[in-house]
């Protein structure tokens, strides 16, 4: 995800002047640091600075630059957090946040490098659109829309290197504030609700769970805000259990979202989600272990959903 | 032919009676609402006044020309009034200051006329500033990029963030004035934060050209200005009064917040009459 933001970003900076990258002492991956080298004066690092990142990108952008701003997700949102929500929301600026290494990407890093809160408090902020691409190709997607669009800020929260593409069978396409299936839409059965780069467990679970004879559809939220109320809506009224599985904790993300739609709606599917734990774990190892760590295995939620426990 | 220093002479002429008018304007609309952060405007009425009445700011900030930032949001008031008597601002909006059928509230909101940045918090501005400084420079203009700060804006760090990337880039089209009043809200620095001194030390080691400078002599100021070289962020340390023009507001926490009661309203007004 990272490499293709990256290329993407070069594309459009190569043909837009007003396209510049503010990074906080990231090393420029990919094609950002051959962006680096042949527009020097649109690459600029701030050093270990995230607060003049933003500062500087609402300045920029007032100033007619489309500006993008790129570090950890971590320091991306929590770290300059009263920048974002002044300087980008309340003046309302198209200026691109990205985070990468959303959820518990950074693995190894500890806590500190863990994103686990960034959704629920960028969906909190009034003006911020929420992004959470799924795989490369929708984050070539999003970055072209990113990099054109004037409504406000986005918060655009990308995984890490070498996610596979999830979407290539997917009979939409990506679209700003609508879900999307992965595969062809069925009527009836189980929905997944997910985003961001676990949507690759969440069809680890799917084909678990069709290998014993369920239906499964997998939906790419990629649209935290504003979200698709309607689509979800009318994916609460088609199928008979709607799981959300997402790399955030329990509260104020997704599943939260969609329980709410549930009860005012009367939905009459079942409904549960499946997200990190409420804690800062001290555990180390791959992105998948980590994720199991916090109860996310794929074995464990298909064998959950297929008895239809939780 | 417009005559930059012809302009700027002919304005300094008027710049007493000008800044008096602004805080008697200021008293006025204090009759209307309790809390108006009237000394942290009267400190700063000169810098305002220099940016838009002598140095010809356009108030209306269109791409390609200077800016002048608020960043010390809280003294939006001097930064009202003249927005008002330049026509940019109308006395309908003064009027409905603070109340629910206005615009303007007693912190200064990005998109209304003249209003180049939200702030009111504390060490926002200048990293903005740097942005547009970096991005005019960035885009082939010429603009000057000034900001004023409160001196209690600089224990945030954020503002030193911005100060070091300012000089990193060697934003020359950046002046930066402080309204070095040496209060805070709380108390006056040099007695609760005596490190905070010196200042234009500070600046220079950061990589900034500096100068400390009388911030209510209009002339001083404007000298302050034109005697800077250009090639590093340029940081003006304005020496100040808080509740500048009214004696028994000058260097009094509590000014910092409250309205004047009607008699002390025509106390102040008869001062500000006597010593224009």
């Amino acid at each position: 995800m990272r490499n293709r933001f990256a290329d993407v970003f070069f594309e459009l900076g190569s043909q837009d002047p007003r396209m510049v990258m503010v990074v906080a002492d990231i090393s420029p991956a990919g094609s950002i640091a051959k962006f680096r080298t042949e527009y020097p004066d649109r690459f600029v690092n701030t050093g270990v600075a995230e607060q003049i990142m933003i500062g500087m990108c609402a300045g920029m952008s007032q100033r007619g630059l489309r500006p993008f701003a790129y570090t950890i997700a971590t320091f991306a949102i929590f770290r300059p957090f009263e920048f974002l929500r002044i300087d980008l929301c309340y003046q309302n600026l198209p200026v691109t946040v990205v985070g990468i290494g959303g959820g518990v990407t950074y693995s190894t890093l500890g806590a500190t490098h863990h994103a686990m809160e960034d959704v629920a408090i960028a969906c909190s902020v009034p003006n911020l659109q929420v992004i959470a691409p799924c795989d490369p190709r929708e984050t070539a997607d999003a970055t072209r829309w990113c990099a054109i669009q004037e409504n406000g800020p986005v918060y655009l929260r990308l995984g890490k290197a070498g996610e596979q593409d999830m979407t290539e069978e997917s009979t939409s396409e990506w679209e700003f504030g609508k879900i999307r299936y992965l595969d062809k839409y069925r009527e009836g059965g189980i929905c997944i609700l997910s985003y961001g780069p676990i949507i690759k467990l969440a069809r680890e679970i799917g084909s678990k769970l069709e290998s014993e004879g369920k239906q499964v559809n997998i939906v790419s939220v990629h649209t935290l805000k504003p979200l698709d109320t309607i689509g979800i809506l009318k994916a609460l009224k088609s199928h008979d259990e709607v799981v959300v599985i997402e790399e955030m904790i329990p509260y104020g993300g997704l599943y939260d979202r969609v329980r709410a739609l549930a009860f005012e709606a009367g939905a009459t599917c079942g409904v549960s989600g499946f997200s990190l734990r409420d804690e800062f774990i001290h555990t180390y190892g791959s992105h998948e272990e980590l994720l199991l760590a916090h109860g996310l295995g794929a074995d464990k939620i298909a064998d959950k959903l297929l008895r239809g426990g939780k | 032919m417009f005559n930059p220093s012809a302009y700027q002479a002919h304005q300094l002429q008027g710049a007493v009676q000008r800044c008096t008018r602004y805080r008697k304007r200021i008293l006025d609309i204090s009759q209307k609402v309790s809390a108006l952060h009237i000394a942290p405007s009267f400190s700063a009425i000169e810098i305002v006044d220099l940016a838009y009445n002598i140095l010809k700011v356009d108030p209306t900030c269109e791409i390609g020309d200077d800016i002048f930032l608020m960043s010390k949001g809280h003294g939006c008031m001097s930064l009202y009034v003249i927005l008002e008597d330049l026509g940019v601002l109308s006395k309908k909006d003064i009027d409905a200051y603070c109340t629910p059928g206005g615009r303007l509230g007693a912190h200064p909101d990005y998109g209304n006329p003249g209003i180049v940045s939200s702030t009111g918090s504390l060490g926002h501005g200048l990293g903005i500033a740097v942005g547009m400084a970096y991005g005019e420079r960035l885009q082939g203009r010429k603009g000057i990029v000034y900001v004023l700060l409160s001196d209690g804006e600089c224990q945030e760090g954020s503002t030193w963030e911005a100060l070091m990337m300012a000089a990193n880039l060697s934003l020359g089209n950046l002046v930066i004035m402080i309204d070095n009043n040496d209060f805070s809200g709380l108390e006056r620095l040099s007695e609760g934060h005596p490190s905070f001194y010196p200042l234009k030390e500070k600046f220079e080691a950061f990589g900034c050209e500096s100068c400390t400078v009388d911030g209510h002599d209009s002339g001083a100021l404007l000298a302050a200005v034109n005697k800077r070289q250009g090639e590093k962020p340029y940081v003006m340390v304005c020496r100040t009064t808080k509740g500048k023009g009214v004696s028994f507001m000058e260097n009094e926490p509590i000014w910092h917040y409250r309205s004047p009661t009607a008699d002390e309203y025509e106390k102040a007004l008869n001062e500000l009459s006597s010593t224009q």
